[in-house]
């Protein structure tokens, strides 16, 4: 059970990375996530079900949603449209390219067919089958993690970074904002719909609606994260999104399981979500206040005191 | 250097707001000179600086820089060999990262590659180099904690770093405090001679315009006032340039002598 949540996490940890990359690193507000989750998990799935390897499977699903984001960063280039506007409509464009994936059905199965999840326990058979997964899963997360610190970390990752704080130096430094964009966004669409690859199989099914309301859940879960610690290091802010997609989903495992307590139930999970960001929002300017306000007590006691020794000195 | 024939912008063409704000320009930079721009607001100097720098297209005319016709050139382009300070100091510098980050990304013009080029050597050679502002200490801090002053002396360092061949300074000291203003214009005076670059600079401040550089233009209604250099330059005074203004531009002293603010 306990397995079951992390795996579950950890598979959505690498989409949550996706979305750290558009939403934090860029500061591209990139909704193509709704789509693209659905776009690799229904490659895959087609992939596996047509008999690839899951490896090559994975890496369709990776270049399905790197095209799906390089198509959103296309049109807020060209025609110049905020970049919320250019992800709304590749996101509403991939559902119609979803369920042509899918054969023009809305659901496919992955069933008698060897996935990731069904080859891990083999793998490692001396553990059981949900620590097998727990640990391929894992070593999987990690790997995508290590690759995308070094990424931010290499000069064009660098380059990125500047841009999503100040596009004119990015300009300035003789870098083409479209094309990093184009490489960023498209780069956080792959992790996105590997992550989709990744559950499908997990799932052991593609829909073509399950991406609605991801990134608000991502969103959620990295705003959870950032409540852990704060850095400007990108080992960190990674490692920050990967705890906060864990607690999310052990957030939501529990609402499923103890819910029915308080008469919530799983349909109630997107308005909780939602509930969840503007909390999130709200302790953070809650704390800044906080902490302005114990500023100005400290200045008011500071020139009080000064004033006081002032009148000391006159005193005397 | 640079060479202006007939440039012409116009805002807003065949609308009620249609703005002439550049007016058949000609002018013609030589290498090694360093020139300061005078005029009001609304004279012209910025939109002269953007359509320089390529922020955006002229109107009509041509653009030569170093031999290469660049008028049709995309701004980020132009930057990889004209680099250009602007008076907002939070606009050359990325605040969400490190200085060291900053620098590593002014380090090398044009689209980088996925090497990892910071490492300790680099830090060494950017403590000596921050020396020079007072930031030795401060390599790994956000510069979002910098004040104006120091964010501004760090952008000029980091545009002397990747050794362009013409800056264009724009106001670049008008928004710190004096104290700052004056630490950043002797930097600026310091680089320049250091690298022998050719540099155009707008500023409000006559004295610095008359005291800064071999030549001066006065700008008024999008069109060249008038342009003196060397010898006749440096007989100039701030009373004297004031007349120059009001004679030539057949306008009352008491409208824009304020906008000419003498220091």
């Amino acid at each position: 059970m306990i397995e079951g949540i992390f795996v579950d996490g950890l598979v959505f940890s690498i989409m949550v990375i996706g979305i750290l990359i558009s939403y934090r690193i860029l500061n591209f507000a990139d909704l193509t996530c709704d789509g693209s989750v659905a776009t690799g998990a229904a490659i895959a799935t087609m992939a596996i079900v047509g008999g690839l390897p899951i490896t090559v499977a994975l890496l369709l699903s990776f270049l399905g949603g790197v095209a799906a984001g390089m198509v959103t960063a296309a049109i807020h280039n060209k025609l110049k449209i905020p970049g919320l506007l250019a992800g709304i409509l590749t996101m509403t464009m991939l559902y119609s390219i979803n369920l042509r994936i899918l054969g023009n059905k809305a659901n496919v199965p992955l069933l008698r067919v060897t996935t990731l999840y069904t080859k891990l326990p083999q793998y490692f058979s001396f553990l059981s089958p949900e620590w097998a997964s727990l640990v391929g899963t894992l070593m999987v997360v990690l790997f995508v993690k290590v690759i995308v610190d070094l990424f931010f970390r290499a000069d064009l990752g660098v380059s990125m970074g500047a841009m999503g704080g100040n596009e004119q130096m990015v300009i300035s430094q003789g870098i083409n904002p479209e094309t990093l964009k184009l490489m960023g966004i498209g780069l956080s669409n792959g992790l996105i719909a590997l992550s989709g690859g990744l559950l499908a199989q997990y799932q052991g099914f593609a829909d073509a609606n399950l991406g609605q309301g991801m990134v608000v859940q991502g969103l959620a879960a990295i705003m959870i994260g950032e409540f852990l610690f704060s850095s400007n290091r990108i080992s960190l802010l990674t490692l920050r999104a990967i705890f906060g997609a864990i607690i999310y989903k052990a957030l939501m495992f529990f609402g499923r399981k103890y819910g029915y307590l308080v008469n919530i139930t799983p349909n109630d999970f997107k308005l909780l979500t939602g509930i969840l960001v503007i909390a999130s929002l709200f302790i953070a300017q809650g704390r800044s206040a906080a902490s302005s306000a114990g500023a100005k007590r400290k200045a008011i006691a500071r020139s009080q005191q000064r004033h006081d020794s002032e009148e000391d000195t006159t005193h005397a | 250097m640079l060479e202006l024939t007939s440039v012409t912008k116009v805002f807003y063409p065949g609308t009620v707001n249609e703005k002439l704000a550049i007016d058949d320009v000609n002018l013609h930079i030589n290498a090694g000179d360093v020139t300061c721009i005078v005029g009001s607001n609304g004279s012209g100097k910025s939109t002269l600086f953007n359509l320089i720098a390529g922020t955006y297209p002229v109107t009509a005319g041509t653009m030569i820089f170093d031999g290469e016709d660049i008028t049709a050139k995309p701004e980020y382009r132009r930057a990889m060999t004209i680099g250009r300070i602007f008076q907002d100091p939070t606009k050359g510098t990325a605040a969400n990262m490190s200085i060291e980050d900053n620098m590593i990304t002014a380090e090398t013009k044009g689209m980088k590659g996925l090497r990892i080029s910071l490492n300790n050597e680099k830090r060494q050679q950017y403590r000596r180099l921050l020396s020079l502002i007072g930031l030795e200490d401060r390599l790994k801090d956000n510069v979002g904690l910098l004040s104006g002053g120091q964010r501004q002396a760090l952008t000029l360092l980091m545009m002397v770093m990747s050794s362009p061949k013409m800056v264009l300074l724009d106001e670049h000291t008008a928004a710190l405090d004096p104290r700052n203003a004056q630490t950043v214009m002797d930097l600026t005076k310091r680089f320049i001679a250091e690298h022998r670059l050719t540099a155009l600079m707008v500023t409000h401040n006559m004295q610095a315009a008359i005291d800064f550089g071999n030549r001066l233009i006065m700008m008024d209604e999008g069109r060249i006032l008038f342009d003196v250099s060397g010898e006749e330059k440096s007989r100039l005074t701030v009373e004297g340039l004031v007349r120059l203004f009001k004679d030539l531009s057949n306008k009352t002293y008491a409208t824009d002598a304020g906008l000419l603010t003498k220091d």
